[in-house]
């Protein structure tokens, strides 16, 4: 179980979905808080999903208001480096950039694959923390570096 | 306050008190927790405003303030020089985005900061810098 947890951290990084800044999270998880990284990752979602559906609803209605999608999207690549979650930052940095061009299909195609990433990450983190919890909070093997 | 040479140390002898200002919730669950693990203790203020309203009800004096550049209400910038307006002393560490320019950051120190840090803060970053701003 325990090596099975540390293979799937393990992808995650080799992948890019996540970056160091996962690790520094995890290096400050203590034994008054153990899940301390699984806290942070749903609060991380929870807020993440808000965001979402306000872009969402501002493409639908056809309202290119570059700056507000901007504004958005700085929140939103925040969060994904605070986390890091590597390859939701890198889409988000695209879209900021359609966003500046005042390129709305680019933006358009770009939340696409913002969308996706953050999908497949959750997925994927919500694994590992099952998993990671079924293993015991001690036994998260750490990736050298 | 006794303290190590940079890159040696864990935790910061003196027990620091350290406003942390920032409108993402995420952020300031990290930097509280990484300010307590580095000893220190923490409050936070989820924009500018707020941040100046504790300071105007006569708030704890802070060590240090943790300030976000980009906040509703009142930004990073303007609270910074409404801070030293109020003759704040504190050691004021702005966190900007890796995505602002020279320019931005350069208004950003001059509003009246000690020093500035780009996100994601670590321990890695702070503790250094914080020995370096008490050695000063």
């Amino acid at each position: 179980m325990q090596r099975q947890v540390a293979l799937i951290k393990q992808s995650l990084f080799d992948q890019g979905y996540l970056d160091e800044q996962f690790m520094e999270l995890e290096e400050l998880q203590d034994d008054v808080n153990p899940n301390f990284v699984e806290e942070v990752a749903t609060l991380y979602f929870k807020d993440s999903a808000r965001l979402i559906n306000s872009i969402d609803q501002a493409l639908e209605r056809g309202s290119f208001d570059f700056n507000r999608l901007d504004n958005y999207m700085h929140q939103f690549k925040g969060s994904s480096t605070s986390i890091g979650a590597s390859k939701v930052k890198t889409e988000c940095t695209m879209f900021r950039e359609y966003c500046r061009m005042g390129n709305a299909e680019g933006c358009l195609r770009t939340f696409q694959q913002v969308k996706k990433e953050h999908a497949t990450l959750r997925k994927k983190l919500e694994h590992y923390f099952q998993l990671a919890r079924q293993a015991g909070p001690k036994e998260t093997a750490r990736r050298s570096k | 306050m006794a303290t190590k040479s940079m890159g040696d140390i864990e935790k910061i002898k003196k027990k620091l008190n350290v406003l942390i200002v920032d409108d993402d919730p995420l952020n300031l669950i990290i930097h509280e927790k990484i300010i307590k693990a580095i000893g220190g203790i923490s409050q936070t203020a989820n924009n500018g405003e707020e941040a100046v309203i504790i300071h105007r009800d006569g708030g704890s004096s802070f060590d240090l303030i943790l300030m976000d550049k980009e906040m509703p209400e009142r930004d990073g910038v303007s609270t910074t020089k409404k801070l030293r307006e109020m003759e704040v002393k504190s050691m004021i560490v702005g966190v900007t985005s890796l995505a602002d320019n020279e320019e931005e950051r350069r208004a950003f120190m001059e509003a009246g900061l000690n020093h500035c840090l780009a996100k994601p803060l670590t321990k890695d970053k702070i503790i250094p810098l914080i020995n370096q701003l008490m050695d000063a």
